[in-house]
């Protein structure tokens, strides 16, 4: 127990002056990049905003199921079965069916290879689940077929939401998929998310429809409200073009009348439709609609061949440039609602970043000042070890690059003051086994073996604690469950590798010292 | 030697009593819950002027129909948190805010930390809070049943939800919020106060096995005793590492810092008083440890 080898010591200083070195990486620059890591800063510390989004689903799910009436009737007009009565509720679809063609149609849902209801050679379960309640058949998503839809809404959600952040041009976003409906975004740096919080709660679904005063429109109408006002107007459900067709969009300042627009640039197939549409409906008034408003409904003058055209709507020139991108980074597939936010301003970043140290700093102090009083030599062993810890712990956190919160510095101040614990429990055995044992040696030997189960149970009861934590936890404390758990293995490491070797150092020079400890 | 176990009764009594009065008070008064776990919204917000204060911030706030609003004193003279419950989850209500303080108030304001915690989040919070520390209650069982006899962890785990208990009690009295950090300094408590309870038990087990003919009303309190200066010593530098945390670590961690302490004085004094005590009353004796070394 007492004997050290050389090589041991090696490792020992070795691995201590390494993790020293990569702590140290966070005041100076190393030129190595091994050296050269930092421990990140949470969002509370560095200040910036902290948004959870939800995709709200519900209308992809409608939009879904209409789509799905659509194929369904086609699917089977062309195999010449009749169904009758076919409409949504509550996200089900219904329809009648003759008696004779029930079972074909009930084949068509169940047939492994089904091209009306697809999935099941790749889940082993249908995209659709069928009900069949006498002559009425209910068919709506399944499990399987939900979460493919949500997946995939996300997929684009995020892809989106990563386009419209890119463009304002935060530093360092992080962007990130929370279960299958849900989006974290961290934006460092940032104190006031206003901007970027309305131009993700936009869908930014662009539509150009014509104005129309026949109500028996083949396509339907509907009414819609002006965005600036309160008059409203009748608009084709015909979308003549959307969003998706644009290639670019941008904020001009128009020099006739001196107003900012936002210009745009269509693909191929837009610029043919647009051509089109605005040579056959000169006259008209073509009305573009942004999430369900009428921005303005210009009357169409001339044929637009060009693929380019403008916007005007009474923008500011802020107002044109959100437009201008929200309309290049595309549509979201469902509207996005912030569910969860949290901001902290840079000074209070700064603030905590101050008082954590002050904190730790004082802690720090004072459990050295106690323990120096109370074991006088051995309390200075145990407070080298300390400081070594605690580089050890700032070290592991540099190399894992780990984000350090407030309740994560609360978490070393607070792996400090426990951290004492085992080198007590060893010097109280030591101190004990000495009032029987006159051998100075076996005195110390019996306080490092006696000792040991107490100081395991102990720390795997904290590690526990840690680990819960850290699986169950959110943000900043999830911040806090780390420095927990990584300061029991590195104080764990400094009790019985660098305070044991100073201690056996110390004993085998004193070994007939008569009061040891 | 000090005589703990002359006052077992007493203590027993005392905790009993503790525990009755939180769980009345758990149920009857509830928590102040935040809004990490109540959904709401929350302002800090620094004064430049002498013109903001509690009441005239609290004046402005109630014009602007956000339901319950919280006004307090946030550390210093010029710091205050606001707090109102954003029933309708209004989009725009920081933007409204603002504009309408700055009516009032001008430029001499700055909103330091805002946080707008949703009604399903907050929801999900307090469950995984409590999971959290069901979970934390059952792994501390399991590991106490494998490493001890059931006696022992009878003893542990009553230890453990009377400093749950009694902490959260405290909380409940004074009102004082409970936030995400709270429940890591709950968690943090289990995990203290099982590893003060180990420590003792683990020195009451080897006494059982030294020792035949000491019975264990004495063999708890010669144990103590002997585990009793590194009980002191852990204890007090825990609580100075935690003392400079509450005194210098700024206000957001005040309450965390405050249920540790609390944590940590329960912890110690229930590793003592009830942990022991449920050995004694259990007559647990050297062939509680005898017949599982057998076994082994």
């Amino acid at each position: 127990m007492l004997y050290f080898s050389k090589l041991r010591i090696l490792f020992i200083t070795i691995f201590s002056v390494l993790f020293i070195l990569i702590a140290s990486s966070n005041l100076f620059k190393f030129d190595d990049s091994f050296f050269d890591k930092k421990i990140n800063l949470g969002l509370d510390l560095q200040g910036g905003s902290y948004l959870l989004l939800e995709i709200d689903n519900e209308p992809v799910i409608e939009q879904k199921l209409q789509n799905l009436t659509t194929t369904i009737r086609n699917y089977f007009k062309e195999k010449n079965i009749k169904i009758n009565n076919i409409t949504i509720e509550n996200q089900n679809i219904f329809f009648n069916v003759i008696d004779n063609d029930k079972q074909s149609i009930l084949d068509v849902f169940q047939d492994e290879n089904s091209d009306l209801n697809p999935y099941y050679p790749r889940f082993k379960s249908h995209q659709l689940e069928i009900e069949d309640t006498g002559l009425n058949i209910k068919v709506n998503f399944s499990k399987q077929g939900l979460i493919k839809l949500k997946t995939s809404s996300q997929d684009q959600a995020i892809e989106i939401v990563r386009r419209r952040v890119d463009e304002v041009g935060t530093n360092e976003p992080n962007i990130l998929k929370r279960g299958n409906n849900r989006i974290l975004v961290e934006l460092p740096g940032l104190d006031d998310p206003m901007r970027i919080k309305s131009l993700l709660g936009k869908t930014a679904n662009l539509t150009f429809r014509f104005v129309t005063n026949d109500e028996n429109d083949r396509f339907g109408v509907e009414n819609l409200k002006f965005e600036n006002s309160l008059e409203e107007a009748t608009v084709s459900k015909r979308i003549i073009i959307s969003g998706e067709n644009l290639l670019d969009a941008q904020p001009k300042m128009d020099t006739q009348n001196n107003q900012t627009i936002v210009s745009f640039t269509l693909d191929r197939v837009g610029a043919k439709r647009f051509g089109k549409a605005t040579s056959t409906g000169i006259g008209k008034q073509l009305a573009i609609v942004l999430d369900g408003k009428i921005i303005s409904a210009p009357v169409v003058r001339d044929t637009i061949a060009s693929g380019s055209g403008q916007i005007s709507g009474g923008f500011t020139f802020q107002s044109a440039t959100d437009l201008a991108l929200l309309l290049r980074s595309g549509a979201l597939p469902a509207p996005l609602e912030i569910i969860e936010e949290r901001t902290v301003g840079p000074d209070l970043g700064q603030d905590s970043i101050n008082a954590g140290m002050i904190a730790l700093a004082i802690g720090f102090m004072l459990v050295i000042f106690f323990m120096f009083v109370k074991y006088k030599f051995f309390g200075l062993i145990t407070n080298v070890t300390l400081i070594v810890n605690l580089f050890i712990l700032l070290g592991v956190l540099t190399l894992f690059e780990a984000t350090l919160t407030l309740p994560g510095i609360a978490g070393i101040i607070l792996t400090v003051g426990m951290a004492v614990d085992a080198n007590v429990l060893i010097f109280e055995r030591i101190k004990e086994e000495l009032k029987d044992e006159t051998n100075n040696i076996l005195a110390f030997d019996g306080g490092y073996t006696k000792s040991r189960t107490a100081i395991l149970d102990a720390n795997i009861t904290t590690l526990l604690a840690a680990i819960i934590l850290f699986f169950m936890g959110s943000g900043p404390v999830k911040g806090f469950a780390v420095t927990l758990g990584v300061g029991i293995f590195t104080t764990l490491f400094s009790v019985y590798f660098i305070a044991r070797l100073f201690t056996s150092i110390y004993v085998a020079r004193n070994k007939d010292k008569e009061k040891l400890i | 030697m000090i005589a703990f176990n002359k006052y077992y009764s007493h203590f027993n009594l005392l905790s009993s009593i503790l525990i009755v009065v939180s769980l009345l008070l758990l149920i009857f008064k509830g928590l102040n819950f935040g809004i990490d776990f109540k959904g709401g919204t929350l302002i800090e917000l620094r004064a430049s002027d002498s013109k903001i204060n509690v009441s005239s911030l609290r004046d402005r706030f109630n014009q602007m129909d956000l339901g319950d609003v919280s006004v307090k004193k946030f550390g210093n003279d010029t710091d205050f948190l606001v707090k109102f419950e954003n029933k309708d989850n209004k989009k725009n209500i920081i933007e409204e805010i603002k504009t309408n303080l700055d009516k009032s108030f001008g430029n001499n304001y700055d909103f330091r930390r805002v946080e707008n915690v949703g009604p399903k989040v907050s929801a999900e919070l307090l469950k995984s809070g409590v999971i959290a520390i069901s979970l934390s209650l059952a792994l501390m069982l399991i590991y106490i049943w494998i490493r001890f006899e059931w006696q022992f962890s009878l003893g542990a785990i009553l230890a453990l939800f009377h400093d749950v208990i009694v902490t959260l009690g405290v909380f409940s009295l004074f009102s004082l919020e409970i936030n995400l950090s709270i429940i890591a300094a709950v968690l943090t408590i289990v995990g203290y106060s099982m590893n003060d309870t180990v420590v003792i038990f683990d020195r009451v087990r080897e006494n059982l096995r030294k020792y035949s003919d000491i019975k264990i009303f004495e063999l708890t309190n010669i144990s103590i005793n002997e585990t009793l200066s590194r009980t002191i010593i852990t204890s007090a530098t825990t609580l100075l590492a935690l003392l400079a945390i509450y005194l210098f670590g700024g206000e957001i961690l005040k309450g965390f810092s405050l249920a540790m302490i609390l944590g940590v004085i329960f912890g110690t004094y229930s590793s003592i008083y009830i942990a022991n005590t449920v050995l004694v009353r259990l007559r647990v004796s050297q062939k509680t440890v005898l017949r599982e070394d057998d076994q082994k």
